[in-house]
């Protein structure tokens, strides 16, 4: 009785703040909570007319069916590799690329070049759709010019799905290289300035200063950053994977990840029932790994931590 | 003697260090300038050969493929795409009327909601805050988004649709807290002793202080609506209503969007040069961006610079 009492003296008293935060209450509520209640869809034969709530029960059918298809496998082992090795490749390049830039000395080089390196990241996936389709189409791609400008047989890459995961990391690499590198450099410009004179007066040339003080120094930055993007690791960049691939069917098995499987099984066949099996287990996979590296992340440094 | 020889010694080895190390910066530069080089040029290449494929005529894509500069040079595609331009025109309206409602009310969602959470005599700002960041680790997923907007909310074919997803995001709220936390706290004390009530403080004071990070989120926030599409094709069905960068998809991905071109341009479709209308349209999509490019790249890294870790 007293607690309920002093939740209303708060508002009360914090009238307007209350109703300051109100409207971004009610938008999660509304589009973020209430969607929620369709996970029950993933256990329900959804049918239109009856709404999510008035459908019949289906058990585990949906799940079943999106397992036993093998489906559910392969592109559960897509999202988890693609996101491992994406992480790998991206970071490392940005990286590379922010500590080769800041010990660098041509100033002029170095504004103009870190911002040409940023520019895709402006850009939207269709773009990169654009590029894709101009490198690699069958008829007047780049790839396609090459090869006949040396005599080889040309050769569709789009009977090749073994080539697209490469065509996939670098482009996702590419993208976000301006991003992250400036993570990196702005990690770096936080370093302690002190232990490079120190390292000056001592002798070390610039691989060694850059093997002994800038990598150990930025090593928290990249430890978190990991920890936090394997915290994403069940979702999938859906815009890139839509975009680079299309509607190539024949790629399907090598680059389908869970969020282009649920859309297309929700757009072309509309099957709702196991489009929202796949999310559910998407999202409880993804909940529960979260969890799991906040307690690393905790365990490593409890500043660093989520909640 | 024996000093000076001492002397002599360490002046030896001084030099010897020196021109190892002068060595080693010599390897490293050549390196380091030849690697962002590289990467610069793979970053730049494919911009400059979609707008040189836009002026180049189809006849010579076709025969010789994509180039760095046009073999054969053609505004054939810009004309034909702006002999009638008022497709092209509404698809600017509508991207940049979704673009400037969406930034200006995220905006002001944005910093009166982070305001609020950084109030530390508002006793439930942690509990509403993790209220707002759990979305970021559950959601209902695609699938029940979709029915609730469509079936609950009746957003369908509606230009809401393009609005309400990009209006308020967590990671834009705790880069929000996280700057308005830097304000004093003292300017909205001493303005609540003067009797100003907690939103004038807001939009008088608060506001005008918070321009910096109002300038990095918002621009943030304007990219996003800027290149979407994703909702453009969950959501809108009729014509009129596509912005820029779907109308784009669409010529990339359906013949029949080229078709209509040809009878709204009065062009055969066999003469329309397919290819390079293509590449024109995706230049126009992105002209407005590369314009404003150098003039808000530094916000940018500002607000990277932000919220790095805590994303």
């Amino acid at each position: 009785m007293r607690r309920k009492n002093g939740i209303v003296l708060e508002l009360n008293k914090n009238r307007t703040l209350f109703m300051m935060v109100l409207p971004a209450i009610l938008y999660f509520i509304m589009f973020a909570y209430l969607p929620m209640a369709g996970i029950l869809l993933a256990f329900k034969n959804y049918q239109y007319n009856l709404g999510i709530f008035g459908s019949p029960w289906a058990g585990l059918d949906n799940f079943k069916f999106f397992f036993t298809s093998g489906t559910g496998f392969i592109v559960t082992r897509n999202t988890i590799l693609y996101n491992f090795f994406m992480l790998i490749t991206s970071h490392g390049l940005a990286i590379l690329i922010a500590v080769v830039l800041t010990e660098l000395h041509g100033k002029w080089f170095k504004r103009v070049s870190q911002s040409i390196i940023f520019l895709p990241y402006f850009m939207s996936w269709i773009i990169v759709g654009v590029f894709v389709y101009n490198l690699f189409n069958d008829e007047t791609g780049v790839l396609q010019t090459v090869m006949k400008a040396l005599h080889m047989k040309p050769v569709s890459l789009y009977s090749l799905p073994s080539i697209w995961k490469y065509i996939i990391l670098f482009f996702n690499s590419w993208k976000w290289l301006g991003y992250n590198s400036v993570v990196y450099i702005a990690a770096i410009a936080g370093l302690d300035e002190e232990c490079y004179e120190a390292a000056d007066i001592d002798g070390a040339n610039v691989f060694q200063k850059i093997r002994n003080i800038t990598i150990p120094g930025i090593m928290p930055t990249i430890i978190i950053l990991m920890l936090l993007n394997i915290g994403r690791i069940m979702r999938g960049d859906f815009q890139m994977f839509y975009q680079i691939v299309g509607n190539n069917g024949q790629l399907f098995n090598a680059t389908d990840v869970i969020d282009t499987y649920v859309f297309r099984s929700l757009i072309n066949s509309g099957d709702i029932g196991m489009s929202a099996a796949a999310a559910f287990y998407q999202s409880f996979l993804g909940f529960f790994i979260i969890i799991f590296v906040n307690f690393l992340v905790k365990k490593y440094n409890k500043d660093y931590a989520l909640f | 003697m024996s000093a000076s020889f001492e002397s002599a010694r360490m002046l030896r080895d001084r030099a010897q260090i020196g021109a190892r190390r002068s060595g080693a910066i010599v390897v490293f530069n050549i390196l380091g300038y030849s690697l962002v080089s590289v990467a610069a040029l793979l970053c730049l290449i494919p911009f400059l050969m979609v707008i040189s494929g836009s002026f180049t005529s189809d006849h010579a894509i076709s025969n010789y493929g994509y180039s760095l500069i046009p073999k054969e040079f053609s505004v054939k595609a810009y004309s034909i795409l702006f002999r009638y331009p008022e497709d092209i025109l509404r698809a600017y309206g509508v991207s940049i009327f979704v673009t400037v409602c969406g930034t200006f009310l995220g905006l002001f969602l944005v910093s009166m909601t982070g305001y609020v959470l950084n109030r530390k005599d508002f006793r439930y700002r942690n509990v509403i805050a993790f209220f707002f960041y759990f979305t970021t680790l559950f959601n209902g997923g695609l699938v029940s988004y979709y029915i609730m907007m469509i079936r609950y909310y009746h957003l369908k074919d509606n230009l809401l649709s393009l609005i309400i997803p990009g209006i308020l995001n967590v990671f834009y709220l705790i880069i929000m807290r996280s700057f308005m936390s830097s304000i004093p706290e003292a300017i909205s004390e001493s303005a609540k002793i003067d009797g100003a009530g907690d939103f004038t403080i807001f939009y008088k004071l608060i506001l005008p202080l918070s321009k910096p990070a109002l300038a990095t989120i918002g621009l943030f926030i304007a990219l996003e609506y800027w290149n979407d599409w994703y909702n453009a094709m969950l959501f809108i069905t009729s014509n009129e209503k596509f912005p820029l960068q779907y109308m784009l998809y669409n010529m990339l991905s359906e013949s029949e969007s080229i078709s209509r071109i040809s009878a709204t341009a009065n062009v055969n479709v066999q003469d329309m040069p397919t290819q390079s209308l293509k590449l024109a349209m995706a230049v126009i999509a992105t002209g407005p961006i590369i314009f404003a490019y150098p003039f808000v790249q530094k916000y940018f890294i500002r607000g990277i610079t932000v919220g790095a870790v805590k994303g």
